[in-house]
């Protein structure tokens, strides 16, 4: 299989703090790969270090080939921050412009983009006055600009409706099922089933890392939670 | 470094602006009515004109505190909103981003500029021996030198307090060593060698410049160290511009 990310022995650290310690993985292209962990395990970090926007990064990790943060993988990258990196002051419509024009993409894909997260008919309104789902879409519309062939996203799916969400998460697998590697990431188990394959995370190491499915099976339970639980309290 | 995103910076910036009308018009009107303020208040005084002779200084003065202040606030809200890391992440150079602003910012400057030495010019009776338009080209330069110093000191405040604190201690000891309380030549010999290491002084002269003489040669070198400084901060900037962070 075709793998968008590969990394060996990633280790990051921040003050005196090992933020990730000693991480190997790989990212297929055409699949969703789940980061799934509790707040403060180091998915964000993780997730900056692909994007090349970590400081303190050993090891090696490739994308597509080339070292992370690599000045030529940087149009190919569509990146979620955990906060909504847009503009409050502008308007849904002129935010995603803007990055347009620094992609060098299109402004037909703005369209786009902004229809993929069911925003068209609110277009021409300002970040500032949007409830806070609907900010974050803008800032995952954001992230579709130009179809990255990998999409690293921070928490797209927090505080969302489940309508959208499962519309969202629809949208994902379509986005992998056309070729691009989707990197989520999440705090809540219960989107783990949703994934292809799960990268588990607690205090900056992996505690498993496979399809939930081998992943319940191994720990001998029914739910993702649950194999979360158990995994922890067998390491101990 | 391309033209296309320099330009989408700048028009961003600029988007942002218009949408927040009052800081466009404190922008604009405050320095025309700190000008008229300071006609006022000399206007009783006997003897020597010293509106003629304070005025030039503060049109140098006020475009490099204001837009100091506005672009550092404004780029310490790029980064804790998170808008510059997700730049960092994209094609994008780190001097687009910061010529960008510089052209917004010295866009704005252009207009309060006009307007500052218009009034001053046109209904307060500023007396100016050389050309008129010189003044506005100045205030310009300072402008985007207060903008560059902006975005260089904001590389080092992680938040809005620490920005605005850098203006006491940046932009004060310039107003104080510029030559507007104390002409230059008779202060102490190391505050006038420090003062001839300091930007605003070289902006404070060229007013002065077109303000007391008709003749154009000193103000465009005096023009060109300010520049020469807009540039080499810049440049700080863009090397003190961290792609990674902690």
């Amino acid at each position: 299989m075709n793998n968008a990310v590969e990394a060996h022995g990633l280790e990051v650290t921040r003050g005196s703090r090992e933020v990730l310690r000693g991480l190997d993985f790989t990212v297929p292209v055409g699949e969703v790969t789940g980061l799934l962990g509790p707040s403060g395990c180091g998915k964000s970090t993780l997730m900056r270090v692909l994007v090349g926007v970590q400081a303190k990064v050993t090891g090696t990790v490739q994308v597509f080939g080339q070292p992370a943060g690599s000045r030529a993988l940087r149009s190919r990258i569509g990146y979620v921050t955990q906060a909504a990196s847009v503009y409050d002051d502008l308007s849904i419509t002129e935010n995603l412009a803007f990055f347009a024009r620094v992609l060098g993409v299109d402004r037909g894909e703005i369209d786009r983009c902004l229809e993929a997260v069911d925003l068209g008919g609110h277009a021409d309104q300002v970040v500032r006055n949007l409830s806070g789902g609907q900010r974050s879409r803008v800032n995952l519309a954001v992230a579709l600009l130009g179809k990255p062939d990998l999409l690293v996203l921070d928490e797209p799916t927090v505080g969302l409706d489940p309508v959208l969400r499962e519309s969202l998460w629809v949208m994902f697998h379509r986005l992998a099922d056309d070729g691009a590697a989707v990197l989520v990431s999440s705090h809540v188990m219960d989107e783990a089933e949703r994934c292809d394959r799960l990268l588990l995370m607690r205090d900056g190491v992996f505690i498993a890392d496979g399809t939930p499915a081998a992943i319940k099976q191994k720990a001998g339970v029914d739910d993702i939670e649950q194999a979360f639980l158990s995994i922890v309290r067998g390491a101990r | 470094m391309s033209v296309r995103r320099t330009l989408a910076v700048a028009a961003r910036v600029l988007a942002q602006i218009r949408r927040d009308p009052r800081t466009l018009v404190l922008l604009v009107l405050v320095p025309c009515l700190l000008m008229a303020l300071l006609w006022w208040m000399f206007h009783d005084q006997p003897g020597v004109d010293l509106f003629d002779r304070i005025a030039p200084a503060l049109l140098a003065i006020f475009p490099f505190i204001v837009m100091f202040l506005v672009t550092s606030v404004t780029t310490l809200r790029e980064r804790s909103g998170g808008t510059l890391e997700r730049l960092l992440a994209m094609p994008l150079a780190k001097l687009d981003l910061l010529l960008g602003y510089a052209l917004a910012f010295g866009l704005l400057a252009a207009i309060q500029a006009a307007c500052a030495v218009g009034v001053s010019v046109g209904f307060l009776g500023l007396d100016v021996q050389g050309p008129v338009w010189l003044l506005a080209v100045v205030g310009v330069a300072d402008a985007v030198l207060g903008t560059a110093l902006g975005l260089f000191v904001s590389a080092f405040a992680r938040t809005e307090f620490q920005a605005v604190q850098f203006m006491p201690a940046l932009v004060v000891p310039q107003i104080l060593l510029c030559g507007l309380l104390v002409p230059r030549d008779a202060m102490p010999d190391l505050l006038g060698r420090i003062s001839d290491v300091l930007p605003l002084s070289y902006a404070v002269d060229a007013m002065n410049d077109i303000a007391g003489s008709s003749s154009t040669g000193d103000v465009w070198q005096n023009l060109a160290v300010v520049a020469g400084f807009a540039v080499a901060c810049l440049a700080l900037g863009a090397a003190t511009l961290r792609r990674r962070t902690p």
